[in-house]
């Protein structure tokens, strides 16, 4: 375990590194200087030199490379051009719309994906799992914002049941929990619809194995041993493209942001986008591709965790 | 399964036929604005009703179509023309430093989903459709190479790949005369799922207006034009994403059908 372990930290560390790199010599693409890029056209010749020098641009590639990732692990991500604040203070603030929004969305997911998922499987080749797996069939294709323009129109406009966007605060923890409910509501549903699909299929797989034949042959009911017995094992795949997922909730997330113009990362990021504050967009794309190779990270170890023949590196 | 892979073909097809005719002839013309018939409901000068600029929905729809398909089509072109390549390179040195440089460097390239991808590029180039072509096309790479890595490697263990090697052929030579027709089949199926992720992926960017830029129709744009009026006129915020979620559909109906078709050993347990 030590071993495998210490294989997975290393080439953690190693994808991060590179991934940083990536993100940073992204700036080093813009046409021409980023300081003039980042003012327009109409910037003086003195303020494009000051803010060249505020990014570091006088200094050679690799040094100004690792001068970034210096500061980044000390916590220091930069300062915002448009706002003089700096970025990680405004990561974590808009982490407390983002990251709520995620978590609600990933357990709505499978809150909803476990039940149908295992109702399919159970009633394989039956009505209702052509049913279901049609509206799974479905639910894949539905683009999130579009679905999200679709609850806000019913329940926010005709229904006036949930908010139709903002989001007030946590210092109204009720109010901001119910503006997050359409939202991911919006973000889960396809998510859901994959997940079942995933599910289903690991369970048919697993119901099939001779050890779920045994538990039968002692008299459980199939019922019984699809809970006691596949469940655990198909929950393998399901944990898998759960990983996987993650990055595709993320950018979800930042779409999702924009529809019901919620503060989160995503929207700073468009925001910071149409102000060309590029310092901004390279920090906040460093934070969510490094979430998603934590959380590979972190599928990995669970892999290893649950099933032990993984462990060899 | 058959009645999937007909829908599919049908629904997909349907899609297709769209974009194409819309290339030079739409029911009405699209550039020219009448204020006097914005947010018309379908009826029979417009049987999709009009958007707020007056301009008729069919023909949008039907142009959005040519946007969508032309982004994801290109995308899935970059994809398999690097990926395919790669993971061929990767199941041939399998073992060997390369394969692991060619999938680790994969594993990298899935850390960035295609819409942090577009807003990579589109922070520093701004943003149009090829931007989008190139972020979609940039995340297909290592899914195409993971297929092929993965359908190749039992290929190359088998008799008449021993057969060629013996018969003093190269490696590339086996890889592109034995290997790839063997994997081709499946390559397709991938790339009918990724053509439909790729028009997902298009209308997510365009709807945040980092794909196709106006006066190019594009399903994503024309429903984040909709957002502020759907409470008056429904149909300009339904029609655009019904698009969306047949022409998807269809592709995946397609494809899992397709998959069914070429090979039943891989036929999806039910």
């Amino acid at each position: 375990m030590l071993r495998y372990l210490s294989s997975r930290i290393l080439s953690l560390g190693l994808s991060l590194l590179v991934a940083s790199a990536l993100v940073f010599s992204v700036v080093e693409l813009v046409p021409g200087d980023p300081a003039s890029f980042m003012l327009g056209t109409g910037a003086q010749p003195e303020t494009v030199e000051a803010l060249r020098r505020q990014m570091g641009l006088d200094q050679p590639l690799p040094l100004r490379y690792a001068a970034w990732l210096g500061a980044i692990l000390q916590g220091d991500l930069g300062t915002s051009f448009t706002y003089k604040t700096p970025i990680a203070g405004m990561i974590l603030e808009r982490l407390q719309v983002s990251l709520p929004l995620a978590l609600m969305a990933l357990a709505l997911a499978v809150a909803i994906a476990l039940p149908v998922g295992t109702f399919a499987a159970a009633r394989r080749g039956k009505a209702g799992d052509g049913l279901v797996m049609g509206a799974a069939h479905v639910g894949i294709a539905l683009p999130n914002f579009w679905l999200a323009m679709l609850l806000v129109l019913v329940f926010a406009v005709r229904l006036r049941w949930l908010p139709a966007g903002g989001f007030p605060g946590w210092s109204a923890p009720a109010a901001a929990l119910r503006s997050l409910i359409l939202p991911a509501i919006a973000l889960a549903l396809p998510q859901a619809a994959i997940l079942a699909r995933v599910l289903r299929s690991a369970l048919v797989e697993t119901m099939g194995q001779d050890y779920v034949r045994t538990a039968r042959a002692k008299g459980l009911s199939a019922g019984q041993a699809l809970r006691r017995h596949a469940l655990r094992n198909a929950l393998i795949p399901v944990l898998t493209i759960l990983g996987m997922q993650f990055s595709f909730l993320l950018a979800g997330a930042i779409i999702i942001e924009n529809v019901f113009y919620l503060p989160g990362l995503g929207r700073m990021i468009f925001q910071a986008i149409t102000q060309r504050d590029l310092i901004v967009v390279q920090s906040a794309v460093l934070v969510l591709v490094a979430a998603v190779i934590a959380v590979t990270f972190l599928v990995d170890l669970a892999y290893g965790a649950v099933d032990p023949r993984l462990r060899r590196p | 399964m058959r009645t999937g892979l007909i829908l599919g073909a049908v629904l997909a097809g349907l899609a297709l036929c769209a974009a194409a005719v819309s290339a030079f002839w739409t029911p009405h013309d699209i550039t020219r604005m009448a204020i006097a018939d914005k947010l018309l409901p379908p009826s029979g000068a417009h049987w999709l009703g009009t958007d707020h600029f007056g301009r008729d929905m069919l023909s949008m729809a039907m142009l959005g179509a040519q946007t969508s398909m032309a982004v994801a089509l290109v995308a899935v072109a970059i994809g398999m023309a690097l990926g395919v390549p790669l993971g061929l390179l990767a199941a041939a040195r399998r073992g060997t430093w390369m394969d692991e440089v060619v999938m680790r460097g994969n594993d990298l390239v899935f850390a960035f989903p295609s819409l942090v991808i577009a807003i990579l590029i589109t922070a520093v180039r701004g943003p149009s459709a090829v931007n989008a072509m190139v972020a979609i096309g940039i995340f297909n790479i290592p899914v195409f190479a993971r297929v092929t890595r993965g359908t190749a490697l039992p290929i190359w263990v088998l008799d008449y790949v021993r057969a060629a090697r013996v018969a003093g052929k190269g490696t590339a030579l086996i890889s592109l005369q034995h290997v790839l027709p063997n994997i081709a089949g499946l390559l397709i199926v991938q790339a009918t799922i990724q053509f439909s992720l790729g028009i997902l992926a298009e209308a997510g960017l365009s709807y945040v207006g980092l794909g196709a830029q106006p006066p190019t129709p594009s399903w994503g744009r024309m429903l984040a034009e909709a957002q502020t009026m759907m409470a008056l006129a429904p149909h300009v915020a339904i029609i655009p994403g019904l698009c969306i979620v047949l022409t998807v559909l269809g592709l995946n109906l397609l494809g899992d059908g397709l998959r069914d078709a070429l090979d039943p050993r891989l036929r999806v347990v039910r």
